[in-house]
């Protein structure tokens, strides 16, 4: 969880929420959360389980495409 | 009765030592919320009485819409922590258990307006141009 909300720290256009999934079972359910940590990215893409920075932030970066930013951050 | 025992009280306000400027807890509940809001608003109280760095707000989901709107909370039990620049970091729901430690590092890092990440991570982070919204699910164990 610790790296989401730091990601956020850096771009004012990330935001992280830390959901409690027994809280909100619903949502849980929307999101097939049956293990956790699982991330949502962008109510679409997925990450499941912990990773260490490098890995958790590639693979956002993947889920945003080509059209991520600028100077190949996207790679 | 406290939520956090006598010791953990004593380990938190250590951690706190490291604040640097104050941080603001921004707590949204509401009246029908069942046991886990009460809960979460008397651990965040806890919390807050740990340093004099650290306040604690609490909004209600029904009545205060403009503190909703203002935040982007959609759901409750929400916590916002912000240093005055609310950088979306927000937890939804009891941060107890495991949690609670990063509670306690969100509301460090918040206070040195620091994420602690790498130079690179920094840098590809910044580099993006489009909204993105992370929600990670957890359990309190």
């Amino acid at each position: 969880m610790r790296l989401a909300h730091q990601f956020a720290m850096e771009n004012e256009l990330i935001k992280a929420d830390c959901i409690e999934s027994i809280e909100f079972p619903d949502l849980a359910q929307k999101y097939s959360v049956y293990a956790v940590p699982r991330t949502i990215i962008n109510e679409s893409a997925f990450i499941e389980g912990s990773m260490p920075e490098n890995f958790f932030l590639e693979r956002i970066l993947e889920t945003l495409g080509p059209c991520t930013g600028t100077s190949g951050a996207g790679q | 009765m406290g939520l956090l025992r006598d010791e953990d009280v004593v380990q938190i306000r250590e951690r706190f030592k490291e604040l640097v400027n104050p941080v603001k807890l921004v707590h949204f509940t509401q009246e029908l919320n069942l046991e886990y809001g009460r809960e979460a608003k008397q651990l965040l109280g806890e919390v807050a009485a740990a340093s004099d760095k650290i306040s604690l707000e609490v909004f209600n989901f029904l009545i205060d819409k403009e503190k909703v709107a203002e935040y982007g909370i959609d759901k409750v039990p929400a916590t916002v922590v912000h240093n005055g620049k609310n950088y979306g970091v927000r937890f939804y729901g009891l941060p107890a258990g495991y949690e609670f430690a990063n509670l306690l590092d969100a509301i460090i890092s918040v206070s040195a307006g620091q994420s602690g990440l790498s130079e690179a991570s920094v840098e590809k982070l910044k580099a993006i141009a489009q909204p993105v919204h992370l929600e990670v699910f957890v359990t309190p164990t």
